[in-house]
């Protein structure tokens, strides 16, 4: 039976950028979640072990000898944007299963290279984000830069493009609790989107209801309504912010833009409306709706 | 960030993308002195073209031909100044006049929906490719284009005849294709679009317009500096930029500062639909401060919302994740005093609504700190709507 999706209480974590500041801060967070982090890479200190809380993470040259050596599957990957695309390209060919990349301002360039090349290796590996918080599932593990004490474990599955809004979200329903939350990221390209994170849910037996969160900019929202219209039985309620974003403006998330007349907010309510979702008007009122199909069966 | 045709033109040159000699004029006296120049090597017309980033420039009297350099003065001074759309002409492209056989369309773009880039070429160019889309779709044709592979001549020549580009054009179409395709990789653009692509009498094919997009992500190794178009800037985005913070001026009310972009485009929205209840009051600007939230970034933040004289209330709106609310509330209370310490006039009320991570600690602090400007909502909509209150009544005074 599948636990959660894409991060379970088996996933055995590395962290490639460990020894920066973000790598060092948020793997310790991620121990401390009770996440197995079992090490990291930095070729200029392998050999050595970074200190987080108190235990000893051995570092490693390549992401190929951190799985030789831990039996990692899961990549968290925190160096800087200039680095990140050879980063992602030495997980693909590490061919780890799940590489969850944090890091905001990467040149999309880069993305679309290590997309492409990820889908000419097959998609052997999953690629969360880039700019994304990364993935929670709540009691088991967590894997990312989403705080793990803000909500508990549960039933609703969330899939989001913004990292606060999805915090905001598990917490106003942190006495339901969430199954997983999958934090897509806010850029033009991102390796999974709403669609792959809909499939997973409807298959994941631990998740009744589903929450999606989206914002203005591209057509992601309208394609998944497609897909739920189709492919979903479990109820989905959704939220879009941006409904006051002006045109051509990037609002913060680099894909947070409407050009000309396309990426709108009101569209993508309208398609996911149409889709028989309900779209909440604020957050609260959406934490709201999914209160009420949780409780109220 | 979006470039003016002469800069985009600029890249396409160094590139080797054909392009009509051309040079850019300020003043209605440069745009003399360039044709005279011009008409000294034998180019006695002239386009003079206004510069804004909107498309519909000819429509809206903005590119004017000059049959002399005096001509050219008298087209420039009608066009400098000129409203297009809302947006003021600073400067014109004086560009050589060229005699057009035949016009076409080439792009290079970012496919989100597919993750991959892709060019759309169409033997139907010099109107807007939406209208072409519209009228004539099977006119369109779209190549995806691997970003592993990218665009050699093969490629380049596959994009042109799906186009359906003719033969004696063919060649021409390519080399240019393949060399905006260097232009789009080399220079990090988003979109690289020529309409018109033009064939010449005489069997030569040139970029007679351009527009090009540029990946802000990719400024570190880049140089586009150059391009920054501080004229037409919001004086309070250039020093919010300055201060690196990341704010967009809007039209309303109430200022907002918040923690993350979802979370601030949610307040925005959440503002306007509570201010329906007041008068019409809306959100003042986007500021997202992160999730460090500092007492200077605080601070920083906002000195720049009330720098806006727009602005009669304020909302903080910030949701702690890892960013704890007491250290938040720390933040606005330093950044209240450190304002004052820099002689800033703190006189507008700040609704405040923390939550999360150590909400009940954070409260506490704003509440022992009483200061008089500072109001707590412990919800957002609640804080919402309060602020949107406060600007309304404000306004009304």
């Amino acid at each position: 039976m599948t636990v959660a999706i894409f991060l379970t209480g088996q996933s055995r974590i590395l962290v490639q950028g460990i020894t920066g500041s973000e790598g060092r801060k948020h793997g310790a967070r991620m121990l401390a979640a009770g996440s197995k982090v079992v090490g990291g890479t930095n070729p200029k200190k392998a050999g050595q072990t970074i200190s987080l809380n108190d235990t000893e993470v051995p570092v490693f040259g390549t992401v190929s000898e951190t799985i030789a050596a831990t039996g990692a599957d899961v990549s968290v990957i925190f160096v800087p944007p200039a680095f990140t695309k050879g980063a992602v390209i030495e997980a693909i060919d590490a061919e780890i299963p799940l590489a969850i990349v944090i890091t905001e301002g990467i040149p999309v360039h880069d993305t679309a290279e290590f997309w492409a090349y990820a889908k000419s290796k097959g998609n052997k590996t999953r690629i969360v984000g880039p700019n994304c918080p990364g993935l929670a599932s709540p009691g088991k593990s967590n894997a990312g830069i989403i705080p793990a004490d803000i909500t508990s474990e549960g039933r609703i599955g969330l899939v989001s493009k913004s990292g606060t809004l999805t915090y905001q979200m598990m917490y106003e329903l942190r006495d339901i609790g969430f199954s997983t939350a999958v934090g897509i990221g806010g850029d033009p390209i991102i390796g999974t989107t709403h669609i792959d994170a809909l499939a997973a849910f409807q298959a994941d037996p631990e998740t009744e209801a589903i929450v999606m969160i989206g914002e203005i900019g591209g057509d992601a929202e309208e394609r998944a309504a497609a897909f739920i219209s189709e492919n979903v039985t479990k109820p989905v309620v959704g939220y879009v912010a941006g409904f006051t974003a002006p045109e051509g403006k990037t609002m913060g998330h680099a894909g947070a833009i409407i050009s000309g007349s396309a990426g709108t907010a009101q569209a993508k309510k309208e398609a996911l409306e149409k889709a028989g979702v309900r779209v909440g008007k604020t957050p609260s009122e959406t934490a709201a709706l999914i209160r009420q199909v949780i409780t109220g069966r | 960030m979006d470039l003016f045709e002469y800069q985009a033109k600029e890249l396409f040159a160094e590139y080797g993308v054909p392009v009509p000699k051309d040079k850019v004029a300020n003043t209605a006296d440069e745009a003399r002195e360039i044709a005279t120049a011009f008409a000294g090597d034998g180019i006695p017309q002239v386009v003079v073209k206004a510069q804004v980033k909107t498309g519909g420039r000819g429509k809206a009297g903005g590119v004017k031909l000059a049959d002399s350099p005096a001509d050219a003065f008298d087209k420039a001074q009608r066009i400098i100044g000129m409203d297009i759309k809302g947006h003021t002409v600073h400067r014109v492209l004086i560009a050589e006049a060229t005699d057009i056989k035949s016009e076409y369309y080439l792009s290079f773009l970012l496919d989100r929906a597919n993750r991959t880039f892709l060019s759309i070429c169409s033997v139907e160019g010099g109107v807007e490719i939406e209208e072409v889309a519209h009228t004539n779709p099977d006119a369109i044709a779209r190549i995806p284009i691997d970003p592993l592979t990218g665009v050699d001549h093969a490629k380049a020549l596959e994009i042109v005849r799906a186009g359906r580009i003719p033969a004696e054009a063919e060649e021409g179409a390519a080399v240019l294709a393949e060399r905006l395709w260097a232009m789009f990789t080399d220079e990090d653009a988003t979109l690289a679009e020529v309409n018109p692509v033009v064939l010449t009498p005489d069997g030569k094919v040139l970029a007679l317009d351009g527009k090009v997009t540029i990946d802000d992500n990719a400024a570190f190794r880049q140089e586009h500096d150059r391009f920054a178009d501080i004229a037409s800037t919001d004086p309070i985005e250039a020093r919010a930029k300055e201060k690196h913070l990341n704010y967009v001026k809007l039209e309303g009310e109430v200022g907002i500062i918040g923690n993350g972009a979802g979370l601030v485009m949610s307040t925005l929205d959440v503002v306007a639909y509570a201010g329906e209840e007041f008068g019409g009051v809306r959100p003042a600007n986007f500021l997202d401060i992160g999730g460090g939230a500092s007492a200077e970034v605080m601070a920083n933040g906002l000195e720049i919302v009330l720098s806006d004289p727009a602005v009669t209330s304020v909302f903080v709106n910030v949701f702690g994740g890892i960013t704890a609310c007491d250290a938040v509330a720390n933040g606005i209370v330093s950044a209240v005093a450190l304002l004052a310490e820099r002689g800033e006039a703190v006189n507008r009320p700040i609704v405040v609504r923390l939550d999360g991570n150590k909400a009940a600690e954070g409260r506490q602090i704003l509440r022992d700190a009483a200061l008089a400007i500072v109001e707590q909502v412990d919800t957002m909509d609640g804080a919402a709507k309060r602020a949107a209150e406060l600007a309304s009544a404000a306004k009304g005074a």
